[in-house]
Formats: C-alpha cells, sequence, structure tokens
C-alpha cells in the first residue's frame, strides 16, 4: 500500500541525525536514516553493535540519554511533526501513542515495588481511575501476556520472577495504554532460545490483535526474519539494505548485509562459510592422527558426578562423559541446566560433591579447586570465559594477561623466552603485536576475545573449556572467532569442551553434543544426527526455538 | 508477613554474631585503660601530699593490686551483673550516671540527625537533578563548608550570631534554665516529656535550647549524606527503570520520588546509621561548647582524671548503641528494600 491509496504512515522518520557528545568530542550515533512504518507493521532493524539501531529506536520515543541529541531530520508520528515535542506533548505520547520494551527486562523493572503496582502506574499515567480499577486492570494485562497465577505474582517482585516472566511484565507494563507504535529493543537478548520463542510469538500476537505497529531492534537476523515483514539493516549509522526478510537473506544486495548473512549461522552452515572468502583463515589439513595406541587412557572420563548446592538443591545430577584426545564436544541447555556447574566442575574451579573425574588417567576431582591451581595438570585444562571484558584484568595489558599463566604455571621469569612465548601466542590468535601493550579497555570486543584465546593456549593445554565464548561479540566477530578457534583446535590436537546455549555454533563445533536439562543428561550422539532428528521433546523444542532463515527451498512454498 | 519475619530472623543473627565483638571491646578497653599513664589511686588520694601508704590502702581498695587476669575476670563478672562500677569523679554508680546523661546525648543527637537527612535528602535530590548546574554547585559549597569548619568553631560562629546578636536564641548553656521545673520524667528526652506533661511554654524552652547545638552537629553530617544522596540519586536517574517509567509517561514526581528516590535512599540508610553512631561519641565538642550534660563530656571528664569505670561504661555503652544501631539499619533495609531478605 502506499500513501496515495489513502493509508499515511504511522511513522515517518526522515534523514534523522542523532550526536552525542562524549569525552572525545561529538559523535554522530545516527547519520540519516530514513524509514516509514505503516500502521499494524512489524518492521524488523538489524544491524550489529554500534550501528546505531537503538539510538534510533530511542530517538523516536525521545528517551535519549542526556548527552545525545536530535541534530537533523524530522520524525513524523500520525502526520504530526514530534521531532521536537517536549513536556506535556512528550507526556501524553509516551505510553499512550509510543511505548518501548527494553533488553534487559529485569532492570528495566523497579526492584523495589510489586509489579502489579507498576502496570497499574503505567494505567494511571494516563487515565482517570480509582486506585483499585487500575489494579483490576494490571490485573487483566497480566493475564493477557500469559502470566501464570496472575493474582499471586501481582505482588511479587521482579527479582523474584525469572527473566521470560520479567520480559512479560515489560510488555504488560509498554501496553497498558494501548499504544500505536511499540518499539522492542532487543527484547529477548540474554534469554533462553525456548523462552525466547515464547516471548516472541506472544509479543507479535498481541502487536497483531491490538492492531500496534511493532519496531523489532535485533542483532539476530534470524529472529527478525521469523518475525517481520520488512526488514531494514543499519550499518555506521546509516541504512544499508531494505527489503523483505527472504529476499534480503537470499540475495543480499549491499557488501555488508552480505558478510552479516553469511556470518550468521543457520541450520546448515560450515564454519569455512562465516566469513566472505577474503577474510577466510585458510583451514589446516587435518591429518588424520594414527589412532592412539591400545591402553592409551582417555583424555577425559567423568564418571557419575553430581553437585549439590549448600541449600540441598541438587544443581547437576549423575553426569557422565567421556572425551579423546583432540575431540570436540558440545554441551548445551537453557539457563539453569546446569551446563556451566558442570563445565566448571571438569575444569576444577568448583567441587563435585560426588563422582570422579579422570584426566589423561589420574584422578582429579579429589583435589580441591582451592589447591588445583598447584597441580601440574592446570596448565593442561585451560578455560575460554564468556565474558572477554569482565574476565580481563583492567589493570594489566594485554601482554600481561597472555603472560600471566606463563609465569605462574610454567614458571617461566620476564625477559625475552617469554616476549617471545607472548609474541608466538599473539600471532596465533591474530592479535597484531603493536596491541599487547594496550589495556583491555582500548581493545575491542572481538580483540579482547582474541587476549582470552592467547591467554588459555599458552601454556598449550590439551583440553580446552570454552563458556560461552562468542555470546557476547557480534555476529561477524562470532564468525572469525569460531574460525580462529577452529583452527587452532586442528594444529594441535586440542580438546574442546564447548557450552553453548546457541545451538547452530554447537552444531557447527562439535564432534559430539550433550544436551542437558535441569542438571540431568537428556540426550547425547553425534552432533549433525542429534539435530537433524532430536530424540526427545526437550531437544527437539530447543531445535524449533531457533530462529533460522529459511532455506531458499521455502522461498517458493512461502 | 514472611518479609518482616525473616527480617527479623536475620536481624537476630546479626545480633549473635555481633556478641563476640562487643565483648572483644570490653576487654580490649580494659587493656587500654591499664596501660595509659595515670594512676588513680595517686588521684584520689585524699590529699595531694598523701604518704605512700595512703596511696597503698587506696590501690588495696580498688583492687589495683591484684593481678591483672583477675581484675579482669572480677571486671568482667560485674559487668555480667549489670554493675558497671562506681565514678570516683561523681561518687555515683556509672550505670546511673550513664542512664542520666544518656537521654541527652540522644535527644541532641536524634534531633541533629533528624535535620541533617531532612536538609541533605532533598539538597541531594536538587543536585543530582542538575548535574552541572548552580544549585548541584552550590550545594557542593555548602557541604565542603559544613564539613571542613570544625564544630567548636560553627558552634561559636551560631551562638555569636543567635544568641549575641539577634538574640534569638537563650542562652547556650545546658538542656534547659535550671530555674525551670522539669516535668515528670518518662523518656527523658525533654522535648518529648514536657509534650507528655502538656507544659508547652517548657517545651518551647527545651526546644529553643535545643536549637543551636543540634543545628551545629547537623552542619557537620550533612555533607556525607547530601553527597551519598546525590551520587545514589544519580544512578538511580540513569537506571534502566526510571528510562522505562519515562517511556510510558508517568508524571515527574512520580518519577523523581516514587521510583528513583526510594530506590535511592537504600545507601543513605546506611550512611545514617553510621553518622548517628558517630556523632554520638564524637560531638563532645558540641557537648563542651554548649555545656550540654551528656555521655561523651562525662567521658572526656572521666578520662582527664584516670577514672577508669566511667571510660569502660562509656565504651561498652558506644559499641553496644552501634550494635543497635546496626541492627536497626537492617531491619530499616529489609522492609525497603524487599530484594535484602532474600540474601
Amino acid at each position: 500500500m502506499t500513501a496515495s491509496e489513502g493509508t499515511r504512515p504511522l511513522l515517518e522518520v526522515d534523514n534523522l541525525k542523532v550526536t552525542f557528545s562524549t569525552r572525545r568530542g561529538l559523535v554522530e550515533a545516527v547519520r540519516g536514516v530514513s524509514l516509514s512504518l505503516q500502521p499494524g507493521e512489524m518492521l524488523g532493524l538489524v544491524g550489529e553493535s554500534g550501528s546505531g539501531k537503538s539510538v534510533t529506536g530511542f530517538a523516536i520515543t525521545h528517551l535519549l540519554d542526556k548527552a545525545g541529541r536530535i541534530t537533523g531530520g524530522q520524525i513524523r508520528f500520525k502526520g504530526q511533526d514530534i521531532t521536537r515535542a517536549g513536556g506535556a506533548d512528550l507526556r501524553s505520547l509516551h505510553g499512550a501513542a509510543m511505548a518501548m520494551i527494553f533488553q534487559n527486562p529485569r532492570a528495566a523493572l523497579n526492584p523495589i515495588r510489586i509489579v502489579g503496582q507498576q502496570v497499574a502506574d503505567a494505567i494511571l499515567a494516563h487515565r482517570r481511575l480509582s486506585r483499585q480499577e487500575a489494579l483490576d486492570e494490571a490485573l487483566q494485562l497480566l493475564r493477557a501476556v500469559q502470566i501464570r497465577d496472575p493474582e499471586r505474582r501481582m505482588s511479587a517482585y521482579p527479582h523474584e520472577l525469572s527473566g521470560g516472566m520479567c520480559q512479560r511484565v515489560m510488555i504488560a507494563v509498554a501496553i497498558s495504554c494501548n499504544p500505536s507504535l511499540l518499539i522492542a529493543d532487543e527484547p529477548t537478548t540474554g534469554l533462553d532460545v525456548t523462552t525466547q520463542k515464547v516471548v516472541m510469538d506472544l509479543l507479535a500476537r498481541i502487536a497483531t490483535d491490538r492492531g500496534m505497529a511493532t519496531i523489532l531492534i535485533t542483532h539476530d537476523l534470524g529472529l527478525a526474519a521469523r518475525y517481520c515483514a520488512r526488514v531494514v539493516v543499519m550499518e555506521q549509522g546509516r541504512l544499508v539494505e531494505e527489503a523483505e526478510p527472504l529476499t534480503l537473506f537470499h540475495r543480499p544486495q549491499h557488501p555488508y548485509t552480505r558478510r552479516l548473512v553469511a556470518a550468521s549461522p543457520t541450520a546448515t552452515s560450515r564454519i569455512e562459510d562465516l566469513v566472505p572468502d577474503g577474510e577466510r583463515i585458510p583451514l589446516v589439513e587435518i591429518t588424520e592422527l594414527p589412532p592412539p595406541p591400545h591402553g592409551t587412557p582417555l583424555l577425559l572420563d567423568v564418571k557419575t558426578i553430581a553437585k549439590r548446592f549448600d541449600d540441598g538443591t541438587l544443581g547437576v545430577a549423575d553426569f557422565s562423559m567421556s572425551m579423546r584426545g583432540g575431540e570436540s564436544v558440545g554441551l548445551v541447555g537453557e539457563s539453569g541446566s546446569g551446563k556451566s556447574t558442570t563445565s566448571r566442575m571438569i575444569c576444577r574451579l568448583i567441587d563435585p560433591s560426588e563422582g570422579e573425574i579422570l584426566f589423561d588417567g589420574q584422578a582429579i576431582g579429589q583435589i580441591p579447586a582451592r589447591d588445583f591451581h598447584r597441580s601440574e595438570l592446570r596448565k593442561d585444562i585451560q578455560i575460554v570465559f564468556q565474558d572477554p571484558n569482565d574476565s580481563l584484568n583492567p589493570r594489566y595489558t594485554a601482554f600481561d594477561c597472555i603472560a600471566h599463566p606463563l609465569l605462574r604455571l610454567m614458571n617461566m621469569r620476564a625477559g625475552d623466552a617469554l616476549r617471545q612465548r607472548v609474541e608466538e601466542c599473539a600471532d596465533r590468535v591474530g592479535l597484531p603485536r603493536e596491541l599487547l601493550q594496550r589495556f583491555p579497555h582500548q581493545l575491542s570486543g572481538g580483540q579482547k576475545a582474541r587476549v582470552g584465546i592467547a591467554r588459555a593456549i599458552a601454556c598449550r593445554p590439551r583440553l580446552l573449556v570454552l563458556d560461552e565464548p562468542t555470546a557476547a561479540l557480534d555476529v561477524s566477530v562470532q564468525a572469525v572467532v569460531l574460525q580462529l578457534l577452529n583452527k587452532l583446535r586442528r594444529q594441535d590436537n586440542l580438546a574442546f569442551l564447548f557450552v553453548s546455549h546457541d545451538l547452530n555454533v554447537v552444531r557447527m563445533m562439535c564432534d559430539r553434543t550433550i544436551v542437558l536439562r535441569t542438571g540431568v543428561i537428556v540426550e547425547q550422539g553425534e552432533s549433525r544426527a542429534l539435530f537433524a532428528n532430536p530424540q526427545t521433546d526437550y531437544t527437539r523444542a530447543l531445535v524449533d526455538a531457533v530462529p533460522h532463515i529459511a532455506p531458499p527451498a521455502a522461498l517458493a512454498t512461502a | 508477613m514472611g518479609t518482616i519475619g525473616a527480617t527479623l530472623v536475620r536481624a537476630g543473627r546479626r545480633f549473635v554474631s555481633s556478641l563476640p565483638a562487643l565483648f572483644g571491646v570490653l576487654v580490649f578497653t580494659f587493656l587500654l585503660m591499664r596501660v595509659l599513664p595515670g594512676d588513680p589511686a595517686v588521684f584520689f588520694a585524699s590529699s595531694p601530699n598523701a604518704g605512700q601508704e595512703e596511696i597503698e590502702v587506696i590501690r588495696k581498695q580498688l583492687g589495683l593490686d591484684k593481678p591483672l587476669p583477675n581484675q579482669l575476670a572480677i571486671y568482667l563478672y560485674d559487668v555480667g551483673r549489670g554493675n558497671l562500677g562506681r565514678s570516683m569523679m561523681t561518687g555515683q554508680a556509672v550505670a546511673k550516671d550513664l542512664k542520666e546523661r544518656l537521654p541527652a546525648s540522644l535527644e541532641l543527637t536524634l534531633t541533629a540527625l533528624l535535620i541533617a537527612l531532612i536538609s541533605a535528602v532533598p539538597l541531594g535530590v536538587l543536585a543530582a537533578l542538575r548535574p552541572g548546574s548552580l544549585v548541584d554547585h552550590g550545594v557542593r559549597l555548602f557541604c565542603s563548608l559544613g564539613v571542613c569548619v570544625p564544630t567548636f568553631v560553627s558552634g561559636l560562629l551560631l551562638i555569636y550570631v543567635f544568641y549575641y546578636l539577634f538574640g534569638w536564641a537563650p542562652d547556650p548553656t545546658g538542656r534547659i534554665d535550671i530555674f525551670a521545673t522539669l516535668p515528670p520524667q518518662r523518656t527523658g528526652f525533654l522535648i518529648i516529656d514536657f509534650l507528655l506533661a502538656g507544659d508547652l511554654e517548657g517545651w518551647w524552652a527545651a526546644a529553643r535550647q535545643l536549637m543551636l547545638p543540634a543545628l551545629t552537629m547537623a552542619l557537620f553530617v550533612i555533607a556525607p549524606l547530601a553527597r551519598i544522596t546525590r551520587a545514589s540519586m544519580l544512578v538511580s536517574l540513569g537506571s534502566d527503570f526510571v528510562r522505562t517509567a519515562r517511556s510510558v509517561g508517568l508524571s515527574w514526581w512520580r518519577i523523581v520520588v516514587t521510583y528513583a528516590l526510594r530506590n535511592a535512599i537504600l545507601p543513605v540508610i546506611t550512611i545514617a546509621g553510621i553518622v548517628f553512631s558517630t556523632m554520638l561519641g564524637a560531638n563532645v565538642l558540641v557537648e563542651k561548647v554548649f555545656s550540654w550534660p551528656g555521655v561523651a563530656s562525662y567521658a572526656l571528664d572521666a578520662l582527664l582524671v584516670s577514672d577508669y569505670a566511667p571510660v569502660q561504661g562509656f565504651v561498652l555503652l558506644m559499641a553496644t548503641i552501634f550494635v543497635i544501631v546496626n541492627l536497626l539499619v537492617d531491619v530499616l533495609y529489609g522492609i525497603a528494600d524487599p530484594r535484602a531478605t532474600v540474601a
């Protein structure tokens, strides 16, 4: 439909520019974005961190930080120019005409106010009702967003609810005054895949039922493809491409979109496909190692370990697995499934309550985690942590970070040998040597991830435990890091224990996969087969929940 | 209510775990007093030229000839029975002395804290609402002045202005005119006792007497309270949930007070508890300047004449109050923050 046919776009953004004043001067976050949205439409706004997608959303709703200012362009809502709206106009716009849903739902709710009250607050902001009427209506809304046992949840505090529940409450707050525009900023980032699907389905249904136009801001192409009729891709504050999702993903025009689409793991992609040809790391030919001589112990043999927490709850029960040298095993499950607990027991950061862990034939389960750093085997089992920001000492340069395990575990001394070794590690992970003298805050996310990996491989371990190593990274960076890990694994015959919630990544990276649920193994097997043909309902639900970009074949049938 | 029950259980646990600390304070002060120079027996011998014999007799009377562990055991035994000893200075039981003077100190300190909170919280909020503005700088200047001017100077200044120049304040000595009739003692707090007795004239006199010293004390502690309010208010105003509140169009008052301030007040409670405990003991200067018959000036006088028992009693009292205030803060915190009961 076009404007000439009588429907006016609900929202028109025309050449929008947003500037932030920072300590390093003015930074242009959005440089001329134009888009329009029809009533009831769902538009996907996709881009990586720093692309300006969230800033665009905040500029439309006038919720920019004090440092940010709209410096150019126009925002028209229902034909009215709201670019410079302020005061009372803004208050009636907020909530009643347009509302937002935020990332990190738990932080977005007032921690010391019961959720029913918070929904009622939003209702009372725009309508003349008595307190009791507002509370009654809040209860209706909680029911509408499918919160179980809403009467009881009305008086719950946000910390007593799960992340998914908090996001539902947030949706209830946002729709409380029937806005005609809803902007959802990464609404499901940080939620489990299954929860993500439920929340997104709910959001899509509510938007359709109430005729709300929605802008879905996300970094996840798959998610945008699944729910949006139209997708806009942003890069460095500019729109680079706009199309229907299927067209966009199968015939991307702009080079950036092409790279982004390639980097997004799908149900069929391979590690090698994630990065465009020019940047691809040449694969090391796998030289088929001769089978280890008979009687060589397994690299890792975990026998029925369990973890009981102090309050008596069982975190992990009866977990057994084994790995040969050079093998990579994935550990997947929702949050609370015990996958991190298990991996931490294996890399000896926490103590199992029961069971035995054999590494290379030696029992290591009985060495207290507190003393394991003194063990000979510490340097054989190394860890790559999830958050590249928090897992690096902010007072250490990249060089110090990588040298630390060499000094502590290999008893190396400061000097040329150490310098050589560190530089060699940096080279191996593709970290330019001149960055070695920088502190973590002077490095990008991808560079920090490389430092974390270089530190883990510095002692030439035989088993690398990777705890969501790419969860905090953009897809294009993730693609490069995954390739790097794959290369290192082949070069050193490293064994990987790969913990992740991203099933596509695990499928590409791991030979075998173990699916955990509430601390118990529900299914395990060869990765490709397991994901192609899951045997249990739980695994099937997990696999189905991953938003895939439909393969081209679907184009014809869709 | 489960929340209040859980809070009480937590407070009880905290109390029990603070008992060893109290015991440590007891022993430490006892030992400290023994190593400080000064011999009480010499001080309290009847005349300056009393002979060695007389001093020895007094020493024996006081039990100071016994070995230190014995003295400690006797002391602990007595404290356990609630006997804090007898002050050589006033000739009364220390417990009685403290009991008489504590309400004076508490009345002064609580009023000062109240004044400080009532002025510091709005100041902090104002400063946080417009960081970097003239208001913010004004509050900062005021706070800096309050901290860097010593209480005895600001006290004297206030006396000079309000008593000497304008004559608004009464004679700055003590809690009440010595010729005034005192109300029947119920709480020990004069302004409450006068009210209970229905004596409004007396109440006004006591309140006027209280104003200057309380103000002097308050000036000194407004700074930490206002600064912490400002800092935590800034965090609160920049938080996601305040952005949510703005995104649904809540009113300015609701956003600032119900959403931001109620969250920002939590650290203020903690600091207020610490400030209160410090004020109670450390404001001996104010008590001296205004001849306020409080416990701190009593302890200082005792210390100057090596009168062991009052000093030890005072330290024990302060430690106990510190524990109680912390418990109170805990309970308040539990009520103000539902998350605290979970941890």
